[in-house]
């Protein structure tokens, strides 16, 4: 596949008009903090769905706990950033690995288990992470962890997130995708054909875990507060929701579904106390009349002819 | 050694309470391999349904209980023929976010109706008081209403599912529903009996909750129904009397790491436990080891 | 490929849609209303205490605006709930700083949701004033600096941990303490680790030191872990719901030493959850006491009881000063302007309100004096008054 196809050149072109269309909003005030901030929260939220998509719904990985990995990045970034006063990158970097390395944590010792019990076994473990950072006061406990930089600005979040589709992309077109595809298939027949179900499984969790971790140090750096409470088990939840709502095993169901659900909530801002139900009826509708998400197995079909990707994920 | 009794009284009613939760989750869970995440908030609204009637209607402990489960029973069928029976063949995905939705529809619906302060119920147990080893060590009647219902309702579950033929279908269909329905059972019916029973202990527990502890509000399931949601875990998830065993085994534990130096880190016990349990024992203190067929 | 068409098209889309569904932007100072915008925790787990504060922001607005308004113009409130999340109380705060253009942001009620709201405020000049956060850091970074929009009406941690501690060695006498924190509220842990420094700087010993969570219902546990270690006396910097339950578990266990706590206990649901048998020889600071009888707290509590059939509990008296306390400093600032409304916030003097009368200081925070009450038989009976 060559470097400069047509399709690349073309698809770099689309990325730098959109960053460059957006910076000029942004430079001349037509896209004012409120706009911002709420590009940012859907950046970050796209980069979650994405990075759960490759764990769940790629690999068949049922994860709970997606918000423990935001939640060390998150710190990480925090801790690199104002105690040791490094710049935004090294943060950003640090985050990836501390979160790789969780991923691989949990990875390993739940190889053996499928399905709910591997559901609650990252729930427990998203759990373990949140009360651990709620009783260390170094970063702050319960107080939070307040004054941290802002460095997140509309060309990281535009580049990290497009770096995440882009290259959680690439990995589940090549043969390590497709392994992990195999994975969440059968198990048993993917092992029985030679695929290193350990190896995958595992680098799942650590690819998944690392862009959650970037995510969570694009939040940081971004927000200048994070509190222990913020990264729970509804945190996961609702990133959970974001991907089967979407289409559990399309790249391009997780885009749509984290901007429509960021969209619906900003929406539901305006009635309180009925916030909840809303947003509960809704999801109830939609897992009983279209439980496929809104893409299901589908992704864009623009510059090729028919064909759906050959991506089922179906999680028993 | 006083403390220490102390300890295993105040472990023994808090597991019973577990206890009473759990046996919900796993009878549902065996059946239709749901995790019924809304299990808490019908414990929940089991509690408010206690308090209304003794509040309200100034009725005594056991009317209000009753009334209770009746009305929690009622609830958990509704819940599985509108929320759960459409789903009953989508992917386990599905079925989990639908149960959190029902979950999110139960605690913020009540908020919305009863707003989220706490509130207390009237006394309607005497305040009664057992002490042993000069008063060092104290025994509430209530701890001991509690487990002895517990263990009442326990055994009676017990009589159902083994001697009567309701009991011997829910068997039946949650070791293999075709089958059972090749063998003349109603499957539906049967789902929907199992449900009522779960969703009744639920209720019992959470007016036992109320008059206990006294303080009830709309987000008082969520804790306790994970937590029992590791107690039937730990006990071997789909068997009854491992959902006892989880429930004492984890209230004694929490108490215990309370007790000597922990309390900060109780809940990461529980977890770690459960995650221990699932990697060297996934079907329960109680469970027999099934291998998995090609 | 496919993805990046994707992403730029749904990215175009959601910038349109979100630059749709902007409020209408007047500018605030010419109409003949005060918008004020209220940033509160209107569901999630503290609804309670964002939804006690709000009611009684309102009852002070209602008055205010029957009674003519402030500066002539009726108050209007933009009332936004931050889902007791963090996040959402960033993105509240920048919405009423930036669209609703509102004067001032009230809010939140805890501590780390004020926080996260902060920047924006701070951003885009529009004061902001909780009425219920405690924590040290709300005020001031972490340079000593003051953070010259943000405002707090309430007691800060460190003051009434301080003041209990004294309380604790000097009249009750007492040498050695046990704390019971709640480790998921920083203002527990805040009153918990100054309750610890002046205790021991005093001379007193710690001699344990249990942890409980938020909505936990069940403190035998530790409770019978502390009974087993003797302390004299027992220092629980909670919130009436859990504190109510933990009184009535230790008398019910035998632990009757005196139990001491902060404003988190003023509420008239403590007696109800304890039981009024069990409330005896517990002391806590306050601001605001439902036993006092000077006029203006008895105008507030029927004022309230009227219009919520419902007694007042502190956090409610909090809210509804907030209301007059803004009010009044916009009187003094003299037009509808964030700046000048800043600089009348921080020189308040004296301000006379249900919780106490009190000024403003460097710090952006209040000094109050602090009342402390003893529970007899449960009935609060006022034992003392402290100037800070």
């Amino acid at each position: 596949m060559k470097l400069f196809s047509k399709r690349n050149i073309i698809g770099f072109l689309i990325i730098m008009l959109s960053y460059i269309s957006v910076q000029l909003l942004i430079n001349n005030g037509t896209i004012d903090s409120y706009l911002m901030l709420n590009i940012v929260i859907i950046g970050i939220n796209i980069i979650l769905a994405v990075s759960l998509n490759l764990i769940t719904g790629f690999t068949g990985q049922f994860s709970l706990g997606h918000a423990a990995f935001m939640s060390i990045g998150a710190y990480v970034s925090a801790i690199v950033t104002v105690k040791f006063g490094f710049p935004f990158v090294i943060g950003i970097i640090f985050s990836a690995l501390a979160a790789a390395l969780a991923g691989v944590l949990i990875g390993i010792p739940t190889l053996r288990l499928k399905g709910d019990y591997l559901a609650i076994a990252t729930l427990g473990f998203g759990e373990i992470v949140r009360i651990l950072a709620l009783n260390i006061d170094y970063i702050g406990g319960a107080t939070g962890f307040n004054d941290i930089p802002q460095f997140t600005n509309w060309a990281w979040i535009f580049f990290l997130t497009v770096g995440t589709v882009l290259l959680i992309t690439n990995f589940i077109k090549s043969y390590h995708g497709r392994a992990c595809i195999a994975i969440s298939e059968d198990e048993i027949a993917a092992e029985a054909t030679g695929v290193n179900t350990t190896y995958y499984k595992v680098l799942a969790f650590a690819i998944g875990a690392a862009f959650a971790g970037i995510a969570g140090s694009l939040y940081a750096n971004y927000f200048y507060f994070i509190k222990p409470d913020s990264f729970g088990f509804m945190k996961s939840i609702d990133i959970l929701v974001i991907v089967v709502f979407g289409g559990l095993g399309s790249i391009g169901g997780s885009i749509v579904g984290a901007v429509a659900l960021s969209i619906i909530s900003l929406f539901l801002q305006n009635i309180p106390e009925l916030r909840m139900v809303v947003y509960s009826l809704i999801l109830f509708i939609i897992m009983v009349y279209r439980p496929q998400g809104l893409l299901g197995k589908h992704e864009f079909k623009l510059f090729k002819k028919g064909g759906k990707i050959n991506v089922s994920a179906e999680s028993k | 050694m006083e403390q220490l009794f102390q300890q295993l009284i105040n472990g023994i009613s808090l597991g019973s309470i577990y206890a009473l939760i759990a046996l919900g989750y796993t009878m549902v869970y065996g059946i239709i391999n749901l995790i019924n995440f809304a299990h808490g908030d019908i414990y929940m609204v089991g509690a408010y349904v206690g308090f209304a009637a003794t509040t309200f209607f100034h009725l005594g402990f056991i009317p209000a209980l009753v009334i209770s489960m009746v009305v929690c029973s009622i609830l958990g069928v509704i819940i599985e023929k509108v929320a759960y029976k459409p789903i009953r063949n989508s992917t386990r995905i599905a079925a989990l976010i639908t149960a959190i939705s029902v979950s999110l529809f139960l605690e913020y619906g009540m908020m919305y109706f009863v707003k989220p302060d706490t509130r207390t119920f009237p006394n309607v147990l005497a305040e009664n008081r057992i002490t042993f080893f000069n008063g060092q060590v104290i025994m509430d009647m209530k701890n001991l209403y509690i487990i002895l219902i517990t263990v009442i309702l326990m055994l009676i579950l017990q009589y159902f599912v083994h001697k009567t033929k309701t009991g011997k279908a829910m068997r039946a269909v949650s070791l293999d529903s075709v089958a059972a329905e090749l063998m003349g059972v109603n499957v539906n019916k049967t789902i929907s009996y199992t449900f009522a029973i779960g969703s009744a202990l639920a209720g019992a527990a959470g007016v036992l909750v109320g008059i206990y502890y006294n303080s009830i509000n709309p987000l008082m399931g969520i804790v306790p129904g994970l937590k029992a949601f590791i107690a039937a875990v730990i006990g071997g998830i789909g068997i009854i009397p491992g959902a006892v065993y989880g429930g004492f085994f984890l209230g004694m534990t929490e108490t215990l790491v309370s007790a000597y130096g922990g309390s900060i880190f109780k809940d990461a016990v529980a977890f770690t436990i459960l995650i221990l349990i699932l990697l060297i024992k996934p079907n329960g203190l109680m469970g027999k080891n099934v291998q998995e067929k090609v | 490929m496919n993805k990046k068409l994707s992403l730029l098209i749904v990215s175009l889309l959601s910038i349109s849609m979100l630059a749709g569904c902007s409020s209408a932007a007047t500018t605030a100072a010419k109409s003949d209303k005060v918008k004020v915008g209220l940033n509160y925790e209107l569901s999630g787990n503290v609804a309670t205490y964002g939804q006690g504060l709000t009611a009684g922001i309102e009852l002070a607005f209602e008055e205010i605006n029957n009674n003519g308004g402030v500066l002539g113009k009726q108050i209007e409130e933009v009332k936004l709930d931050n889902k007791s999340d963090n996040t959402e109380a960033a993105n509240v705060s920048t919405r009423l700083a930036t669209r609703d253009k509102v004067v001032a942001i009230l809010g939140a009620a805890t501590s780390g949701n004020t926080k996260a709201a902060t920047p924006a405020a701070m951003q885009n000049k529009v004061p902001i004033i909780s009425g219920s956060a405690t924590a040290d850091d709300v005020t001031v970074d972490s340079n000593g600096k003051v953070r010259d929009f943000v405002f707090k009406t309430s007691f800060s941690d460190s003051f009434q941990g301080v003041m209990m501690s004294n309380f604790a060695y000097d009249d009750l006498k007492t040498k050695k303490a046990a704390l019971l924190v709640d480790t998921t509220s920083d203002y527990s842990k805040g009153l918990a680790k100054n309750f610890k420094e002046t205790y021991s700087k005093l001379g007193g010993s710690v001699v344990d030191e249990e942890a409980y969570q938020a909505k936990e219902t069940d403190f035998r546990a530790v409770l019978t872990k502390i009974k087993g270690q003797k302390p004299e006396v027992l220092f629980v910097p909670g919130y009436y719901e859990e504190v109510g339950l933990i009184v009535r578990q230790a008398r019910d266990l035998g632990l009757n030493v005196p139990i001491l706590g902060g404003d988190g206990y003023e509420s008239p649901k403590l007696a109800e959850l304890a039981g009024k048998g069990a409330l005896n020889n517990v002391y806590y600071t306050t601001h605001y006491s439902s036993n006092d009888d000077s006029q203006s707290v008895v105008k507030f509590r029927d004022a309230f009881k009227k219009k919520y059939s419902k007694e007042p509990d502190a956090f409610n008296a909090l809210g509804y000063d907030l209301g007059y306390f803004l009010a009044d400093a916009l009187k003094r600032a003299g037009a509808v302007d964030s700046v000048k409304l800043k600089d009348a916030l921080a020189v308040t003097k004296d301000f006379k309100g249900v919780t106490g009368t009190f000024s403003i200081d460097k710090n952006h925070n209040p000094v109050k004096s602090i009342t402390i009450i003893q529970m007899k038989n449960g009935e609060p009976t006022f034992l003392k008054k402290l100037n800070p």
